[in-house]
């Protein structure tokens, strides 16, 4: 377990740096992908500015959730080796920063939204804001195993608020890309927590290995593979896409299976005997840049 | 009396950040001007 101080010398103004850090921009790149394809596949033309703005929205409001998400987990963060060098855990900042910077990020970012877009999409920005915060940081994550499961939907919201941005509606479309990033969200994560789960364990945090065993958490994976295959492939089949993001779902959608199969099938329990998981880890981020990549390409195409 | 080695880091750090503000103002009164012409343009 590590220990780091928590104590932050409050005379000193926080490095700007470490503000951009609490942001978590790489967790930030994936929203802001997923936010800008469900956008640029909106059937309406967007202005180029209304369009960036939007996206830019989407990207603070990511942040804001991210700093308010390390602002409430200091402690728990201190914990965990791969957390613990962050800007509160490691004492380069004051809480009260965090919570200000946070908090005001995220009203800007709902304001500004309002302004170059419309009302439903500042009010889908604001909720997966406060989903995230209130739902899965406050309520879920230290509670039960299933906080990836329900959480995930925080995370799922970008492409439906940039659908939202541009049409002012939200519709079948945008509901199975919302569904396709909740379904995957669990597979992700556990596989994660499967090779860093000693961490989890060390923090007190209830992550599925932690608390079903491994074993478990594999078969887990492996079931919530099924229906996140049925949702991805469900646009193509509802006749939503054309045959570029069919054939592209179809491949990824068997790489994927096959990954999950050999996580299922995989019997170690040291973290570096577990290179299915690191795999499917790995794999499943390239899985949806590359199906909301293939989407937006075969929407422009019919175009 | 020399100023402490803290209270450099405090006017560095202040500095920079005041830098890092006055660009974002900056960038933010460009976007609301586009904003602005955008919506002009599109109710056109």
């Amino acid at each position: 377990m590590t220990s780091v101080p928590l104590q932050h010398d409050e005379s000193l103004p926080a490095d700007w740096r470490d503000l951009l850090a609490l942001t978590k921009p790489r967790v930030m790149s994936l929203v802001v992908f997923t936010g800008l394809c469900g956008l640029l596949a909106a059937p309406a033309p967007v202005h180029p500015v209304l369009g960036f703005t939007a996206v830019l929205c989407i990207a603070l409001g990511a942040g804001a959730a991210g700093a308010l998400n390390q602002w409430y987990e200091a402690d728990l963060d201190a914990k965990m080796k791969r957390t613990a060098n962050r800007p509160l855990p490691a004492g380069r900042m004051s809480r009260q920063t965090a919570l200000h910077f946070g908090v005001g990020l995220a009203v800007f970012s709902v304001i500004l939204m309002d302004l170059a877009a419309n009302h439903l999409a500042a009010a889908v920005l604001a909720i997966s804001i406060l989903f995230y915060v209130l739902v899965y940081t406050v309520w879920l994550k230290r509670r039960t195993a299933q906080n990836i499961v329900i959480g995930g939907a925080a995370g799922a919201f970008p492409p439906l608020i940039g659908w939202a941005a541009v049409t002012g509606d939200v519709t079948t479309l945008p509901i199975l890309l919302f569904a396709i990033i909740f379904l995957w969200t669990p597979p992700h994560f556990w596989a994660l927590s499967l090779f860093v789960r000693t961490d989890y364990a060390n923090a007190g945090v209830p992550m599925l290995p932690v608390v079903a065993g491994i074993e478990s958490t594999r078969r887990q994976i492996l079931l919530y593979t099924l229906p996140m295959i049925a949702a991805a492939v469900a646009p193509w089949a509802l006749g939503l896409t054309g045959w570029i993001y069919g054939s592209a779902s179809v491949v990824l959608n068997a790489i994927f299976l096959v990954l999950a199969f050999a996580v299922a099938a995989n019997k170690a329990t040291e973290s570096k005997e577990m290179g299915p998981e690191k795999k499917l880890f790995a794999f499943s981020i390239i899985y949806l840049f590359g199906l909301f990549a293939a989407l937006v390409v075969d929407r422009w195409m019919i175009a | 009396m020399s100023p402490q080695p803290e209270d450099e880091i405090i006017r560095k750090r202040q500095r920079e950040r005041a830098k890092v503000t006055a660009i974002l103002l900056g960038l933010f009164v460009v976007l609301m001007f586009a904003i602005t012409i955008a919506k002009m343009t599109i109710n056109q």
